[in-house]
């Protein structure tokens, strides 16, 4: 076996990967943490106002990078689900279950910090446009398979039956997105129309790149995090998890001298 | 500074959505450390019985 | 027809599930009535105005029956997961998605169908213009199929499972939407006098995928939730 199959091997082992994520998350999340710190000064204090929207476009600076992350998540899911799902490697199970309630929480930050800058840009919190219903959707898709997962017993039977929701929903976005499109087209009327995308200056794309490169670190601090818990649940018998759990165990109070 | 808080009237609209973004995200954050502490006292408690029962004659 | 054949298996499926649906043939009518009251009580609600419920009578007509539809959706597997005979299937020689057509079709002639046949009336009921009526009994005729054969797909995920109901409907609806937009989309085009076939073609390539495609998916989700 050469080396790279056996380090892929070797990733693939429960123990393993626990201790590799273990090491990498703290450090992921301070990067992630100490980036989105420079972001948030980039964007709220040294990015100058906008021409037409004034200050409220400032809201682009975790809008945007949440919507990037509520999909980026769920390919991520969709790459873990696909291999669980083949190959039943239990690594990748974990993986896809525990990047769901993320990109959950992102496509959740994306809808609510999408309708907060609406009210004030276009006069309405929500309008049925076709990327809103589609992140929308988006979000009821991660609800489902994270609700899947835990309505099943069996952890093993619980991820595959979640990881082949999550395969039909990635066949359902663009889907729902072509369908909205043509919804909207029939309702052209009633339709707010969205502004277009403004040119934005160099200024004002460092602080939003900077806070994409954040939230996709934090991203991986995340699944880090979770797949370890994960794989606690999973392994919950076998001697290295023991070990764990052991060693985190809370000092045992001293014998009293009387005892 | 009362100006950075008002942006410009926008003031209301931005910092809730914000506070949301890293509420949300600080959930995100402590939610699994918080299993992660009960699953780990699962296990304990698994093993001390399973112990207890190897241990009875 | 030799027995133990696939054919053989599917009539005796066909025969069998008929069968089953005749002997609670009260049963059935449920869902007719559930898509009864819930049409009749938009009266109630919006007024009994009758320019205000021509204006929403396709839309409202589609989601009942898709409303209809979900809850009827449990009968498919539940009472042969109950006594075993969905893992008989399961490990049966025959092609499982084959048998899985079978048993979809049979559910929606015994649960979808009746709601069609009954659709003239709520549409009626709701002052929808006569001339609307043919497009909407088309997009039912593609939609109702198509979505017993989505519907299914879920269900096998969550068969077994007590309490499943707001799960299945959660799982569904993501599925179930772009459906509904171009079936009440194609009725709501004719109301307003647009062209209405593009929405009726889409539903229409989506059903004949959903056909081949369905049934398969829905053994590979069996075999996952039986496994």
């Amino acid at each position: 076996m050469n080396a790279l199959t056996l380090w892929f091997h070797k990733i693939g082992s429960p123990p393993t990967f626990y201790r590799i994520a273990g090491a990498l998350a703290p450090w992921c999340f301070g990067i992630a943490i100490v980036l989105g710190a420079l972001a948030l000064y980039g964007g709220l204090v040294l990015a100058p106002r906008d021409y037409q929207q004034g200050d409220a476009y400032r809201i682009i600076f975790v809008h945007v990078p949440c919507a990037w992350m509520g999909l980026f998540a769920y390919g991520f899911m969709a790459v873990n689900a696909f291999i669980a799902l083949i190959w039943r490697i239990k690594l990748s199970e974990v993986l896809a279950m525990a990047s769901a309630p993320i990109g959950a929480a992102f496509t959740f930050i994306t809808l609510v910090t999408g309708s907060i800058w609406g009210k004030p840009m276009w006069g309405t919190w929500w309008t049925w446009d076709a990327r809103l219903t589609s992140e929308l959707v988006l979000l009821f898709l991660y609800l489902g398979v994270m609700g899947l997962y835990h309505a099943i017993e069996d952890r093993r039977q619980a991820a595959r039956a979640a990881s082949f929701l999550a395969l039909i929903g990635i066949v359902n976005v663009p889907i729902v997105h072509f369908s909205v499109n043509w919804w909207n087209t029939l309702h052209q009327g009633q339709t707010v129309r969205l502004m277009g995308e403004s040119k934005i200056s160099g200024d004002m794309v460092w602080p939003l790149l900077v806070m994409t490169l954040a939230t996709h670190i934090w991203f991986f601090a995340s699944v880090f995090a979770r797949t370890r818990v994960g794989l606690l649940e999973l392994e919950g018998g076998k001697d290295w998890a023991r070990d764990v759990a052991l060693s985190d165990a809370p000092r045992e109070s001293p014998v009293t001298a009387h005892g | 500074m009362a100006d950075f808080f008002a942006m410009g009237g926008y003031g209301t609209y931005i910092w809730p959505a914000y506070a949301v973004f890293l509420i949300v995200l600080a959930i995100d954050a402590i939610a699994p450390r918080l299993r992660r502490k009960r699953v780990l006292a699962e296990i304990r408690g698994k093993l001390r019985r399973r112990q207890a029962r190897e241990a009875t004659p | 027809m030799k027995p133990g054949s696939t054919t053989a298996a599917c009539a005796a499926l066909i025969r069998r599930d008929l069968a089953v649906v005749w002997r609670r043939r009260g049963d059935a009518l449920n869902p007719i009535l559930f898509a009864l009251i819930v049409v009749a009580l938009f009266p109630f609600a919006l007024g009994p105005e009758p320019e205000n419920l021509r204006r929403i009578a396709a839309g409202v007509v589609f989601v009942a029956l898709l409303l209809s539809g979900l809850l009827a959706l449990d009968t498919l597997f539940r009472g042969d997961y109950e006594d075993g005979s969905l893992e008989q299937l399961v490990l049966s020689p025959h092609p499982l998605a084959l048998l899985l057509a079978c048993k979809i079709t049979v559910h929606w002639l015994t649960t979808a169908l009746p709601l069609l046949l009954v659709a003239p009336l709520l549409a009626e009921m709701l002052n929808l213009p006569h001339s609307v009526l043919p497009v909407l009994l088309a997009a039912l005729a593609l939609s109702t199929p198509l979505l017993s054969l989505i519907g299914a797909v879920c269900v096998a995920l969550t068969v077994g499972m007590r309490r499943s109901g707001m799960l299945l409907a959660l799982l569904v609806l993501p599925l179930y939407v772009p459906v509904l937009i171009f079936g009440a989309g194609a009725c709501n085009a004719a109301q307003a006098g647009l062209a209405f076939i593009a929405p009726l073609l889409w539903l229409g390539a989506g059903l004949v995928l959903a056909l081949v495609l369905a049934p398969l998916a829905c053994a590979a989700a069996l075999k996952i939730s039986l496994s």
